[in-house]
């Protein structure tokens, strides 16, 4: 029930004695209310600023974390106060919701960081008031467009084991993602200029024979023209060719608008050829050549800009359709008025109706030719309304087209500048992670060294190596437990990023099926890759960033070990050769890997020769077999 | 011939009336000129009606409420209420959201008017709390007197038939639709029948308070209905 009516519920309860007198059944009976408590201030600490308030007032809503018993939880014996550890600021909206029962959006909030908070105290968003209720949805959705276009950034990852067709499709879309693919947008543009200057210049007068007409140029030299013609159609019909076989649905890719330019761009060329010089069809064959200036419209592949521009002119359609409309009306209604009025004079122009629409359209969009000029004073008096009125109606929907077009134009600008952001944001973000890899490793030395020495060690060295804080000997100490979890006959250990010997890695990788459930397919020993979305969930965790934790391959078996992934594993499938070991990990950048690249594979070969692990062994050059056995990454 | 030169006669005319209009309401809109005497805009808007109650002391005395138990209710009063008085839509609002299945308007109408004893349409929070005296701490008879106004809808003394039958409906109306079983259209009119029966000692078609009183003393299940609401503050 809302805030008041809680406390109207004795008047009502009190009113219900006018029933009385009318009932013929005896009433049930009344529940009484045990241990029935003053009502009391209960002080609320909110990150150190004390909130006061009466113990009903929060018990209007006790569904949520305030008005159940949950905030128990949260008591505090001595000061005798409840305390949360929270934003105060926000807190202000929480409270005024119990006071007053309506919930509000604060615009200077950040609108995750107010979710968050509703959430932590169990009130649901939906129940924001209309007066802020608009600008919580706006908020929130653009902050949702913003993570769709940042996760949508993800899928230009390469899936090191995508089939040629994808591989292709890929590179049509994004041509910055090889260099053939690069190689192939430029010439594809060029030709696309070719094609369109050609198409321009053919209709340029060239010089004549003397005592003959001008000719344009396409006539005078037909056949360098039509080799021209035929270079350009050909490189689009192969262009529009892999397109089509590369695509991942064809169907919709032959519904899509680019397609659909590029075969009415190829299109008259092929008719052009079928068709004979017939005398009755070349007339609508050259209408068709016409058709030949659509290849500009190729170019928006290429541009940004056009993209953003054809999207504009599509969200905009009703306010476009809305100028139309009127200016049609107003169109007809001058027309009218104008011919009436013009009727009378001699030699008027104004003929008719539709005659006058020319007039009409000229003046109204102040271009004036002057070729319609009205003669009567009516006419003059009626011709001034139609141009000032004009003005209105084309003014009018003209800004919500432009502020629509400045809105989609900075926000595809933003989602650039984000993307490139978020290069250094990441790597900064890897370099900090490394660092507490790297000091467990560095300190798993030095506690093997103090365990080496534990007979003869001093306190005071004890105590000087303890130098990592609690929270970081605790967090080695596990990783400890996880070295020692996973033993068999020897000890599996963390070992330094060393990048092992090609030859090493090429005795193939098996994908350990990773537990991390955004991967897709992961069916053993198939090749099949964990791609960027694990990483991404495993980023947040808090543990040490990816590395190349290889032990020696020291195994006698090939066992697949329990061990969790915590970061990305990056496995190559079984068939590759050296150079796709190349691919570049999304790992720490500083490695004092010989080959620059990072695999966070562990290879455990069967039978290699036995020699112990150490904390940094250098992997010999094994035998190259072709099971090995297992991944781990942590 | 002449046709023509009067169409084009007749367009002038047309255009120069045009024009004419035109700039009248031009200057109109600018606010040079006024049309009507009394397009004095209000300006002054009505300022919200506010209403302080008397001291706490006298609300005491005139009560039998405690203090504490006083500031209790104004606060969950002027909550609801920030202006200080209520007016009939919002009462009727407040005491619909009780009864969610059925209609609770027109009862909440007779209950309005039950409350608003100076009948100026406002319940102010005196109303209020002189009303909630006599229903939760008055003597039996004080409660009898407060529902013998509430049925009486013209205050003149006597509940006839017709009145009984109004707050009848209206309480029926309070269940609504869903129940079990039905409501028929005459149940209303038999209820009216049995409490005329029970309470009209003299059949003369009303009830007189004296005969409502009397009646009411001498019967169990009321005397300890009475009683029933008396923890509620």
């Amino acid at each position: 029930m809302a805030a008041g009516v809680a406390a109207w519920l004795p008047f009502a309860r009190a009113a219900a004695i006018g029933w009385m007198p009318v009932a013929n059944l005896p009433m049930p009976v009344a529940p009484t209310e045990k241990n029935k408590r003053q009502d009391e201030l209960i002080i609320l600490n909110v990150s150190g600023r004390r909130f006061q308030t009466w113990r009903n007032t929060l018990d209007r809503y006790p569904d949520t974390l305030l008005g159940s018993s949950e905030k128990e939880f949260f008591y505090n014996e001595e000061t005798k106060e409840y305390f949360f550890d929270r934003d105060p600021d926000v807190f202000r909206s929480v409270l005024n919701f119990y006071r007053t029962g309506k919930l509000h959006y604060p615009r200077y909030e950040c609108i995750s960081s107010y979710d968050e908070e509703l959430a932590f105290f169990g009130i649901i968003p939906e129940i924001i008031g209309d007066c802020c209720y608009e600008e919580y949805k706006d908020r929130k959705r653009e902050n949702a467009e913003r993570l769709m276009d940042d996760q949508e950034d993800n899928k230009d990852s390469k899936l090191p084991n995508m089939t040629f067709r994808e591989t292709m499709w890929r590179a049509f879309e994004n041509p910055h993602t090889s260099t053939m693919a690069l190689v192939f947008y430029y010439v594809t543009g060029f030709f696309i200029a070719i094609s369109v200057i050609t198409n321009v210049v053919e209709t340029v007068p060239c010089g004549s024979a003397p005592n003959q007409k001008e000719v344009p140029c396409g006539e005078r030299y037909t056949v360098a023209f039509f080799c021209m013609d035929t270079a350009c159609v050909m490189i689009f019909t192969v262009e529009y060719l892999m397109r089509l076989f590369a695509a991942p649905s064809r169907y919709r890719f032959m519904r899509s608008v680019m397609s659909i330019i590029d075969v009415v761009a190829i299109l008259p060329y092929y008719i052009g050829l079928v068709m004979t010089d017939n005398e009755d069809v070349s007339g609508a064959f050259v209408t068709l050549r016409v058709f030949r200036v659509f290849r500009i419209f190729k170019f928006s592949r290429h541009s940004q800009g056009l993209r953003i521009l054809g999207y504009t002119l599509k969200s905009c359609a009703s306010e476009l359709g809305f100028l139309l409309f009127s200016l049609t009306m107003a169109i007809i209604i001058f027309a009218t008025v104008m011919f009436y009025a013009e009727k009378g004079s001699s030699s008027s122009k104004f003929t008719s109706i539709p005659a006058s629409f020319w007039y009409t359209i000229v003046t109204m969009t102040t271009l004036g030719y002057g070729d319609m000029v009205p003669k009567t004073i009516a006419g003059k008096i009626f011709g001034s309304i139609c141009s000032l009125s004009g003005v209105l109606v084309i003014a009018l929907p003209v800004p919500v087209i432009v502020s629509n077009f400045s809105r989609i134009y900075h926000q595809n600008q933003r989602a650039d500048k984000r993307r490139a952001q978020k290069k250094a944001r990441l790597a900064r973000i890897r370099i900090s992670k490394t660092g507490s890899s790297s000091a467990f490793l560095h300190s798993k030395r030095n506690g093997l060294f103090n365990e080496a020495l534990e007979l003869t060690v001093r306190p005071e060295e004890q105590r000087l190596s303890k130098s990592t804080s609690l929270l970081e000997s605790q967090h080695h100490h596990l990783l400890h437990c996880l070295e020692k979890t996973t033993v068999s006959a020897h000890n599996h250990e963390f070992v330094d990023e060393q990048c092992y010997q090609q030859s090493y890695l090429e005795a193939g990788l098996q994908t350990y099926p990773s537990r991390s459930p955004s991967l897709s397919s992961q069916d053993g020993v198939t090749g099949t890759c964990c791609t960027r979305r694990s990483k991404k969930r495993h980023t947040p965790l808090p543990n040490a960033s990816a590395q190349a934790h290889m032990h020696p391959l020291t195994h006698p078996h090939a066992h697949q070990q329990g061990l969790q992934e915590l970061s990305t594993i990056h496995i190559q499938p079984l068939s590759t050769s050296r150079s796709s070991l190349n691919m570049r990990v999304d790992e720490p950048a500083p490695l004092n890997c010989q080959s620059g690249q990072i695999t966070t594979a562990i290879i455990s070969i069967p039978t290699p020769p036995a020699t112990t692990p150490e904390g940094d062994a250098h992997p010999p050059a094994g035998p190259a077999h072709q099971n090995v056995v297992k991944v781990s990454a942590l | 011939m002449l046709t023509a030169i009067w169409e084009t006669e007749g367009l002038q005319t047309v255009g120069i009336v045009v024009l004419v209009c035109a700039s009248i309401k031009l200057l109109h809109l600018l606010g040079l000129i006024n049309f009507s005497e009394d397009s004095v805009e209000d300006e002054l808007e009505l300022s919200a009606v506010r209403h302080r109650p008397e001291g706490l002391e006298q609300l005491e005395a005139q009560t039998r409420f405690s203090r504490k138990e006083l500031q209790i209710l104004y606060r969950g009063f002027k909550n609801e209420c920030p202006s200080g008085v209520v007016n009939e839509d919002t009462f009727k609002d407040i005491y619909a959201q009780f009864f969610p299945q059925g209609d609770a308007s027109t009862y909440a109408h007779f209950l309005f008017n039950a409350f608003d004893t100076d009948h100026n349409g406002s319940v102010s929070f005196e109303d209020f709390v002189m009303g909630l005296s006599i229903l939760l701490r008055g003597t039996v008879q004080e409660k009898l007197n407060w529902a013998f106004n509430l049925y009486d809808i013209n205050k003149d003394g006597y509940i006839t038939k017709e009145e009984m039958l109004d707050i009848m409906k209206a309480i029926y109306d309070m269940m609504g639709k869903c129940t079990y079983p039905v409501l028929k259209e005459e149940t209303p009119r038999q209820h009216v029948e049995i409490f005329f029966q029970k309470m009209d000692k003299n059949k003369d078609g009303v009830v007189t308070i004296d005969e409502f009183i009397d009646c009411c003393q001498n019967d169990e299940n009321i005397m300890r209905s009475m009683h029933l609401f008396e923890n509620v503050i």
